[in-house]
């Protein structure tokens, strides 16, 4: 009996401890999660920003003056030291969200959260995400040992302080998941840059496109995506003169699409990644400086992707946000200029079908067969056997798709050209920007920056403004790469790149204003073949109007401008729908919201209902529209939201408008007016049940997403913000400004700015989420340009990095 | 009487010493040691270790809490969820230590009662 007891409660105690002490399922591991000694509890905390801490390597010392929004103010006595610093400081407040990029990027996630993520992870993998950061670092290492050298001080930094950390220290997220952190390497910032040409450039509908070339032919699909919207308003001005240009466009070869049938592709980055930003000229501006503004439509998280910092050595001084995991500067200012940022949408990503001989080591090209490489991914999964994907590459790059990924071809598969898998110095693009003193240092530092392509807005204090459109672009002949070519032709590889000089640029234009909104980069008379990558229409054109619309500018201007709300977009569609629908038949139910929608003045505001309506109303039209277009079976893309309104009113009988159901009936774009607004009547009553009314507010419901699925603990819901895609404000529900800065020209430049989160990466610190209210409403902080390194009134705290002896 | 008051400020004693050189279980440890050495009688074996660890945890977790406006503790509470009551969240600790800790007790107990014969 005592013998049972014995056993028993043996059994117990160790039952007990292997529960606590185990992750099961999504539930930490709960002693080791919840003790106070090193659980969560620990976490609940301030951040430590003050006294002295010793790390290994530094050359001198390092002052790091904190402001009141916990902004670091970094001095250092030279390059090497203050990229130590900047690692170090990104990894003691931001440790997790810095590496749990960096696995996103490379595909380990399920290394972290097991087999779940193991289809991500074959598709970063596939896609050559690593291999892409081994030719950046290959590159590195032949030609800019300098660079590297900085990156290395930054990785030094990163695990000088990860090194100091006890378990109890970790963020708290790793206590969650239950693992810690590794050790940086600068293959992890070669990781994080392709994981921003990921997110900024690596969009493409190449295989959609095939399958709808096949499906509609191609009258029909030329009308659905022309290469030009039937306005421009461009980003490089129409009037350029381009008569420099003496390289011509690659001369077209008889060459025909691959007309295969596509069932399904590779996930895409969300297509309302974009940005605005904009310069006034001196003699545009109020105060005779010119202005400068940015704001980066990302995603919106927690922690934010941004972090702001000041970084400077005697020979220079930087301010504005960085990334982690990136070095310097990305979006800011120095002491002589400014700068930012807008994606500019290239099509730098094409498709290749290669035939392989029948073992698969060799494929066929220009009449003869060429080895295969081959790259074996090895994808550690949590609690399970390692998963081994053989990945085969050719010169086009890496064959993503093949019998062993999403496609049953035997002896085939779709290679994969793509600009990130280059190589390439995008970091020196930014350490030399955080340098430069002018427009020649500016377009010299630009030189470097291969992808993402990047419109480069500029502003000096010397009184000069500029914009280029910054990224190796193949020299394309006209409609290469818009659907899928055959890999043996090589007459369908890239011949050439266009000439970096002659990428498209403004300096100084005659209307005293650049500006950028990921429209149409040039209009038709620029001599490269620029392929419609789904260029926005709207913000460019509101954008361009205000700054046509008065004389002169003044930073008041520019806040009211990023958070304008004006909809464009339902401007340009609406009247005309309420015009044209028969309304007669309405019920009583249905005529108040349609007396709604008619009285609204195409305002976003969070307290209108006109936005809601036009949402719902919208997307049921857009629906039905292109009913022909919803296909399980193929991967298809409907047509962008410019086209489809402009074929609703110029081709208002045309066959798309008719629904495929009604066999019986046809419908014409009149009719769909009316079925989709009884639709989204319908919607908008249940809306109003489930959430009281549909105002703007209730209706989108913005909110900011912890970086894990937007695990609601660690997250922000129901941000009083208004704004839409297409809206300058462009604030959707989990998408927008995610970084708005302005920055005045005079001597020291005056900036301010703020962005949705905080300066701590620490959902216990009172800095995780602290800028989101102001940020919502429309409000800024400034930016405290410390001249030298004196604390000023508004420093809170000083913490002195030293050598360690 | 006396051995539970002894047991109780012991166990807690023990454990706060242990958890400077072991991790969370050091909790355990500390209940097996004191049921081995102060022994108790029936539910006393598993309610004074159990008692003590809830106790040193509640108020632990409190004091850490506290200090920083339990910005942290409401969030985890939404995450497990306890309704976003950081008070829920110290009793729930307290009782995962106190647990962790009597069961261990209870396992003393009966391994000293072997030695014994």
């Amino acid at each position: 009996m005592k013998y049972a007891k014995l056993i028993v409660s043996f059994v117990l105690t160790i039952g007990l401890f292997f529960t606590l002490n185990t992750k099961l399922g999504s539930i930490p591991p709960i002693g080791k999660f919840l003790n106070p000694y090193s659980g969560i509890w620990q976490n609940e905390s301030t951040e430590s920003i003050s006294g002295n801490v010793r790390i290994p390597g530094l050359k001198d010392k390092v002052t790091v003056h904190y402001d009141e929004q916990l902004i670091p103010h970094v001095f250092a006595q030279n390059e090497s030291d203050l990229y130590k610093a900047q690692g170090y400081l990104t990894a003691k407040h931001r440790l997790w969200q810095l590496e749990f990029q960096t696995f996103a990027a490379s595909g380990r996630l399920s290394e972290i959260i097991g087999e779940k993520a193991l289809d991500y992870d074959r598709t970063e993998r596939r896609r050559g995400m690593g291999y892409g950061a081994d030719q950046a670092i290959a590159y590195m290492e032949k030609y800019d040992k300098e660079t590297l050298g900085y990156i290395r001080d930054y990785a030094d930094g990163v695990n000088a302080y990860i090194s100091q950390l006890k378990p109890e220290d970790y963020p708290v997220e790793y206590k969650l998941l239950d693992y810690k952190p590794e050790a940086w390497t600068p293959k992890k910032t070669a990781l994080l840059l392709m994981y921003m040409t990921k997110m900024l450039a690596g969009n493409d509908d190449d295989l959609e496109y095939t399958n709808a070339l096949r499906l509609l032919g191609k009258d029909n699909f030329d009308l659905l995506f022309p290469d030009f919207f039937d306005i421009t308003d461009p980003v490089i001005p129409k009037e350029t003169d381009w008569s420099f240009i003496n390289v011509p466009q690659t001369p077209l070869p008889n060459s025909k699409a691959v007309l295969d049938t596509i069932t399904e592709t590779i996930s895409k980055p969300n297509p309302d990644n974009g940005s605005n930003n904009w310069a006034v000229s001196g003699a545009k501006s109020a105060t005779g400086n010119p202005i400068l503004a940015n704001d980066p439509h990302l995603g919106l998280n927690l922690p934010s992707i941004w972090f702001v910092m000041q970084l400077s050595t005697p020979n220079h001084n930087a301010f504005g946000a960085t990334i982690p995991g990136a070095l310097s500067v990305i979006s800011g200012f120095n002491q002589h200029i400014a700068w930012g940022e807008t994606n500019a949408t290239r099509d730098v990503i094409d498709w290749y079908k290669v035939e392989f001989n029948e073992d698969r080591t060799k494929y066929k090209y220009d009449g003869q067969w060429k080895d295969v490489s081959i790259r074996v991914e090895d994808i550690k999964i949590r609690g399970k056997e390692n998963y081994k994907d053989t990945v085969l590459y050719t010169h086009h790059g890496p064959v993503v798709y093949d019998k062993n990924f999403k496609s049953d071809m035997e002896l085939a598969g779709y290679a994969m050209k793509w600009i990130g898998h280059g190589g390439g110095n995008n970091q020196k693009t930014f350490l030399e920007l955080n340098k430069a003193k002018n427009y020649d240092d500016y377009v010299q530092a630009l030189q470097y920056w291969n992808a993402p392509a990047q419109n480069f807005v500029f502003a000096s204090t010397e009184g000069d403004i500029a914009l280029w459109i910054q990224g190796k672009f193949p020299n394309k002949w006209e409609g290469q790469g818009k659907f899928l070519m055959d890999g043996s032709n090589p007459e369908n590889d890239w011949q050439s790149y266009i000439p970096q000089q002659f990428n498209a640029h403004t300096k100084n234009p005659e209307r005293g204003f650049v500006s950028s909104a990921n429209q149409h980069p040039v209009d038709e008379n620029y001599p490269y073949y620029v392929f419609n990558d789904g260029y926005e229409t709207y913000r460019n054109r509101v954008i361009n109007d205000y700054f046509n619309s008065k004389e002169k500018f003044s930073v008041e201007d520019f806040k009211n401008l990023h958070n304008n709300n004006y909809n464009l977009k339902a401007a340009e569609i609406v009247p005309y729908m309420l015009e044209h629908m028969d309304a007669s038949t309405l019920s009583k139910e249905e005529k108040v919201i349609y007396n709604e929608i008619k009285t609204w003045k195409f305002n976003n505001d969070i307290n209108e209902v006109g936005p809601s309506i036009f949402r719902q109303w919208y997307g049921k039209l857009y629906n039905l529209v292109w009913d022909e277009l919803d296909s399980e079976e193929l991967e298809l893309d409907s047509p962008f939201t410019y086209q489809t309104i402009y074929l609703l009113k110029n081709h208002s009988d045309h066959k798309f408008m008719d629904i495929v159901e009604t066999e019986d009936k046809v419908e014409t774009a009149k009719d769909l007016f009316l079925i989709a607004f009884k639709e989204a009547s319908e919607r908008l009553i249940e809306i109003k049940k489930e959430k009281g009314d549909y105002t703007w507010l209730k209706y989108k419901a913005t909110y900011a997403g912890h970086l894990l699925q937007a695990l609601p603990a660690f997250s922000r819901f129901d941000i009083p913000i208004g704004g839409d895609r297409n809206i300058v404000n462009a604030t959707s529900e989990n998408h927008g400004p995610s970084w708005r800065m302005i920055v005045e020209m005079s001597s020291p430049p005056n900036a301010i700015g703020i962005y949705p989160g905080g300066q701590s990466g620490n959902p216990g610190s009172k800095y995780y989420d602290n800028f989101i209210d102001d940020w919502a409403a429309g409000k800024y902080h400034q930016l405290n340009f410390l001249q030298s390194n004196q604390a000023t009134d508004a420093i809170m705290s000083t913490q002195t990095l030293t050598p360690e002896n | 009487m006396k051995n539970n008051i002894i047991n109780f400020f012991a166990t807690i004693f023990l454990a706060f010493i242990l958890s400077f050189v072991l991790p969370w279980w050091s909790v355990m440890t500390a209940a097996l040691i004191t049921s081995l050495f102060i022994p108790l009688k029936k539910a006393s074996v598993f309610f004074v270790p159990f008692l003590a660890i809830l106790v040193f945890w509640a108020v632990y977790s409190f004091i850490l809490s506290s200090s920083n406006d339990y910005t942290l503790a409401k969030r985890i509470a939404v995450l497990l969820p306890l309704g976003g009551n950081p008070y829920v969240l110290m009793l729930v600790t307290g009782i995962v230590g106190g647990l962790a800790a009597g069961i261990t007790a209870v396992f003393g107990k009966q391994f000293a009662a072997l030695a014994v014969k």
